[in-house]
């Protein structure tokens, strides 16, 4: 027992060891990393504050001499504004429309019997294996031929029928008791009416995790709209950024207008993302299963 | 004449045959109980009652009208699911509502009056604002039943109900549910695995077993005088001690002769077809008595105690006899150890005889069963 006693005291003395926890260098690893993937966020927003001459001297990491200055310029001098409103509406159009298709899809995939059923999910499930840049060619020639060229459907209806929306949707389904259906069908309850009044409520968030995935998918798009919108006032934020790429003064790139553009373009999927975070995280849970 | 008729009803899934011919006929007001193990198809013939499953061959007649392929709204059934089948997302009134409110054939006072009087009979009106979230597995049960009610149906269809709720809750909505049925008197079929739950609720038991019907009776008959050896066996607890015996006719007595016993079997019908053949001897463990209570007279036999197990209300005893085992009820605190050789007597009114195929050829009661259904062979 003595011995023991002795041992133990020994250890307890304190040591540096003891200070420099193993806390403290998980901490610190933790913060660098934090830093290191909010560094770029932070030099967009003190660059939008900044001149041109002003980002380019590298040691300059304050708020710079214009202020707000920037935002004016991109939002009133390069109609931002008109592009991030066009944005915002095919964003929405394609929440509305993909969530509305995707839980139909699901519901035929779930609720009803019909022949090769299987194999009409794995179709859809291979249509992942074509994003729309993949389908940029052949897409520009049907939306051509349907005369949508040009328009608010030309950037919305290609991103309408969605294989995750439709997977997601069919997993959730699926994980609800048969017996509700059965018991459904007991009343008489139509399919319609269940969708809306029982599988609609009963799947609320994973509908605003969607919605969140897919806001946030619609307002990043560059390339498609970039190809297939060629009136300047209908584009989309993302290539109206590039825009104010063209601009210039005295031969120097505006790094400061642009950024000011892209900390805007930045605002809206991120208040999304902020009011609908829960659903969101609720969605990959599930997933996760 | 009877409410429900089931005429050679037949459920296919693929290859499998699920339901193998059902003749089955209840009675308007009656509460039939469905049991069986786990896959013997009595969950699919309630399906097939309620519409939820087509019926693959066969008749089925609700109220004598033939209801093959009829939409199961249109049957005026109402059924009641193991796992409550409550909407999440609503209340207890709304979950109540749903179904009437989707008809669209009930005004909403009439509504507002069935849900009121469900409430009140199922004692549950403080619970109608609440979703099934707030309730417990016995109170979403009642609300289940309720939701049932509500619909006023011609017959209530009930898939394990019970099987979801903790053992003294079940004993406890086992008794609601036969007071529920005393003051409706509305027909229902109800399934479980569960044989005490049968035992208790049915006005009759049918007992299915492998897709096929294997005796209707009510409860007492079908403990007195099951129809082979799986209703033997699944009806009562602990099942009935079958060993192989030989049937000998021994100087104007017929004994069933066995390594470890032979037993004078009273004369009743069956006894002399059975002589000269082997067949299993059915007896069950409470009708084994120790010894020391019997008359002096009485035949014992000797059998070693393997283990004991103590049910608190009596000792439930694994024995062998001639190589083969046997389990007895004795009273509580018998002084019998493991390992024990002990004096048993059989109680000569309740000894059975199967035959090689498993039917009963043979009850030793003197007694005759109420209703005399023939034993269905395959």
């Amino acid at each position: 027992m003595a011995t023991n006693t002795e041992s133990t005291a020994a250890t307890a003395r304190p040591e540096l060891s003891d200070y420099l926890s193993d806390d403290l260098v998980i901490h610190g690893l933790l913060v660098f990393s934090i830093v290191l993937m909010g560094l770029p966020l932070i030099l967009a927003v003190v660059m939008s504050t900044q001149t041109p001459s002003e980002v380019y001297e590298v040691t300059n990491v304050g708020i710079g001499s214009q202020g707000l200055a920037n935002y004016q310029t991109a939002l009133g001098e390069y109609n931002l504004g008109q592009y991030m409103w066009n944005s915002f509406v095919m964003a929405s159009i394609i929440v509305v429309g993909k969530v509305a298709l995707s839980l139909l899809a699901a519901l035929a995939l779930v609720y009803y019997r019909f022949p090769y059923e299987r194999a009409v999910f794995m179709f859809i499930l291979l249509t992942l294996l074509l994003p729309v840049p993949v389908r940029i060619v052949p897409l520009f020639q049907l939306m051509a031929d349907l005369g949508w060229a040009n328009s608010m459907l030309s950037i919305t209806g290609p991103y309408i029928a969605s294989a995750t929306a439709v997977f997601l949707f069919r997993q959730h389904f699926m994980s609800i008791p048969a017996s509700l259906v059965d018991n459904a069908r007991l009343d008489g309850v139509g399919p319609f009416t269940f969708l809306v009044k029982v599988l609609i409520p009963m799947s609320k968030g994973m509908i605003a995790g969607v919605s969140v995935i897919t806001f946030i998918y619609a307002w990043n798009q560059y390339l498609w709209p970039l190809v297939v919108i060629s009136a300047q006032e209908k584009q989309v934020v993302q290539v109206g950024i590039r825009y104010l790429q063209g601009a210039s003064q005295s031969g120097l790139t505006q790094w400061g207008l642009i950024m000011a553009g892209a900390v805007l373009a930045l605002i809206p999927p991120l208040l999304v993302l902020v009011v609908l975070h829960r659903p969101l995280l609720k969605t990959f849970a599930i997933q996760q299963k | 004449m009877s409410h429900i008729q089931l005429d050679d009803l037949r459920k296919r899934f693929g290859d499998v045959e699920a339901v193998r011919g059902i003749d089955l006929e209840i009675e308007k007001g009656e509460f039939l109980v469905l049991v069986g193990p786990s896959g013997c198809g009595k969950s699919t013939t309630l399906r097939m009652l309620a519409g939820l499953e087509d019926i693959s061959e066969g008749e089925l007649r609700i109220a004598d009208e033939r209801v093959n392929g009829v939409a199961p709204k249109n049957r005026n059934v109402a059924m009641v699911f193991q796992n409550y089948a409550l909407y999440p997302h609503m209340t207890a009134a709304e979950n109540m509502k749903f179904g009437m409110k989707s008809a669209g054939d009930y005004g909403d006072d009439e509504i507002e009056r069935r849900l009121d009087r469900a409430a009140d009979i199922l004692d549950i009106p403080e619970l109608m604002e609440r979703k099934p979230g707030e309730l417990s597995g016995g109170e979403r049960q009642r609300v289940a039943i309720g939701r049932a009610l509500v619909r006023e149906p011609e017959v209530f269809l009930l898939d394990e109900p019970l099987s979801n709720l903790d053992a003294k809750l079940r004993v406890q909505m086992r008794a609601e549910l036969l007071k529920l049925h005393q003051e409706l008197q509305t027909t229902t079929v109800y399934v479980t695995h569960d044989q005490t739950e049968a035992m208790t609720l049915g006005d009759r038991v049918a007992v299915l077993d492998a897709g096929q019907l294997q005796q209707v009776a009510e409860p007492q008959e079908l403990y007195d005088f099951p129809a082979n050896r799986f209703v033997a066996e699944f009806i009562g607890n602990p099942a009935m001690n079958l060993v192989p015996v030989d049937v000998v006719e021994d100087g104007g007595e017929v004994r069933a002769e066995h390594e470890g016993f032979s037993v004078g079997l009273p004369d009743q019908a069956g006894l002399d077809d059975a002589v000269g053949q082997s067949a299993h001897f059915g007896i069950r463990p409470e009708d084994v008595s120790l010894a020391g209570n019997l008359p002096a007279d009485a035949p014992t036999h000797e059998i070693t105690v393997s283990v004991t197990e103590p049910l608190g209300e009596s000792l439930l005893m694994h024995c062998d006899v001639g190589g083969d085992e046997i389990q007895v009820k004795a009273e509580p605190r018998a002084e019998i150890r493991p390992g024990d050789d002990i004096e048993v007597g059989f109680d000569e009114e309740r000894l059975h005889l199967f035959d090689q195929s498993g039917d009963a050829v043979y009850h030793s009661t003197s007694a005759t069963p109420k209703t005399s259904e023939a034993p269905l062979t395959e």
